[in-house]
């Protein structure tokens, strides 16, 4: 249970998806201009990133990697690795979007924009394979995954609030729209950098 | 098994397997959708403004075709838009006169001055927030240019310290309206020769006065001269009723002050 929480905790705040992995920068800067919307989109993509991990994890594990009981690999066709997520995750997405909008055409309608988007995301595709490589069991994975997404949430609310502030404030001509976003986003960033140790302390597990 | 052939297997069977899923799914879960709500969409203004009271250009064809709403809504698009709308769901497409944004302020630079120097973040919003604004008048127009940044079609600046509107590029979609904290900008139906009185200020006449010499001082001159009795003083500030208006400009002439024009000839 404490290792379920510290790699919950530490999804979000010390192995940031966006501010300390620097994946899913792309809607990181388009989608957190206004809250609302920066809202939703990590709400899609927290909700994608875990049903993306219950499928790509079965698949690693029974069907590109298989191990024997005594650990040797049955075939290795851990290559196929990318090409393979990324189908499954197009698959996924879509087999989605046609469920909401069938079933629950409220949140189709809230989602709507956001799930196309993310069909191609590296942070999707982050997780499941750092799940994967991190050695993470089922549970782990589908937990570090949501710990991700919840990350991702973070992150764009956080900057959805710097990103006003820039807005209105003043910027020398030269630095005006994506540079000064930019810095921003790195100062944000550096400032997760604080939070480096912090889940271990808590948790008192020896680093 | 030949590890190439066995990749190439693999990969083709995940790929049928997920085709097949696809297709099946689109079929059981096939929702109907009205193809006329596809060609609306494509014939609105595509602004996403929210003029028309819905949640975009999509959302307002959807209610043009499910719930019957009027077709004359898209104010971007004007009557050519009400027309090919209409004409996709076969009704008449009414009037529309054009809706154009105006603001209503007359204090240029020299013609008002500021109460104090102010160095914070540069926007109206801001400004308002320290003692109802730099401004001598606390109605008037902040100048800062918060309806510049929120107009999505270059239609509105702040020229000689008001904001201006490009009457050719303005679309009357009221994105400008919603965000001034003064609420200086409405939006009227552009007419030829129907005037505005372009002040805000609800002050005693002699207290406008010294904030402004252009400032309505709500001396009642435009309300006696006109022959509709369309114009109505009511806290010192005067106010034309545009469906009485007939476009004498008696008004006009007789103001004073000179607050009030047509902002369709400016």
């Amino acid at each position: 249970m404490v290792k379920l929480a510290v790699i919950f905790f530490t999804m979000i705040l010390v192995d940031n998806y966006v501010l300390a992995k620097f994946l899913g920068i792309c809607p990181f800067l388009g989608v957190s201009k206004k809250l609302d919307s920066a809202v939703g989109m990590s709400l899609a993509v927290t909700f994608v990133m875990v049903l993306a991990t219950a499928a790509t994890w079965p698949i690693q594990t029974f069907l590109l990697t298989p191990a024997n009981p005594d650990g040797s690999l049955k075939w290795d066709m851990g290559y196929l690795q990318t090409i393979v997520f990324i189908l499954i995750i197009a698959i996924l997405v879509q087999l989605l979007e046609n469920f909401l909008k069938k079933f629950i055409p409220a949140l189709y309608k809230s989602l709507g924009v956001y799930l196309p988007l993310i069909t191609t995301n590296c942070t999707i595709l982050g997780v499941t394979i750092l799940n994967l490589d991190n050695g993470y069991d089922f549970i782990e994975s589908i937990v570090c995954a949501a710990g991700a997404g919840i990350g991702f949430l973070v992150a764009m609310v956080l900057f959805s609030g710097v990103r006003r502030r820039v807005e209105q404030a003043v910027t020398p001509k030269c630095f005006e729209g994506l540079p000064i976003t930019l810095v921003a986003a790195a100062v944000t960033s550096l400032s997760f950098m604080g939070f480096g140790g912090i889940i271990d302390a808590i948790f008192n597990v020896a680093a | 098994m030949n590890p190439i052939l066995m990749a190439i297997v693999l990969v083709t069977v995940i790929g049928l397997i997920g085709a097949v899923i696809l297709v099946a799914a689109s079929i059981f879960m096939y929702v109907p959708v009205d193809e006329r709500v596809e060609k609306i969409t494509a014939v609105l203004a595509g602004a996403n403004c929210g003029a028309c009271g819905c949640a975009g250009c999509a959302d307002y064809a959807k209610s043009i075709v499910e719930d019957g709403n009027a077709v004359n809504k898209c104010t971007p698009g004007g009557a050519a838009c009400a027309a090919k709308v209409a004409e996709i769901m076969g009704v008449d497409a009414g009037s529309s006169t054009p809706m154009k944004a105006v603001v209503a302020c007359s204090g240029t630079c020299g013609k008002t001055g500021k109460k104090y120097e102010f160095q914070g973040v540069q926007s109206c919003q801001a400004v308002k927030g320290l003692y109802g604004g730099d401004g001598l008048c606390k109605f008037g127009c902040l100048g800062y240019g918060d309806c510049t940044r929120a107009c999505a079609f270059d239609a509105i600046h702040i020229v000689d310290g008001i904001a201006k509107v490009d009457r050719e590029k303005c679309t009357g979609c009221g994105a400008c309206a919603a965000v001034c904290p003064n609420a200086v900008i409405s939006i009227v139906p552009e007419h030829k020769r129907k005037p505005v009185v372009l002040c805000q200020n609800k002050d005693k006449g002699p207290d406008t006065r010294k904030a402004c010499t252009a400032g309505c001082i709500g001396c009642m001159k435009c309300a006696k001269a006109c022959p509709k009795e369309a114009i109505t003083v009511e806290n010192f500030l005067a106010k034309i009723d545009q469906d009485k208006c007939v476009g004498c400009q008696l008004c006009v002439k007789e103001c004073p002050m000179g607050v009030i024009h047509v902002p369709a000839n400016e």
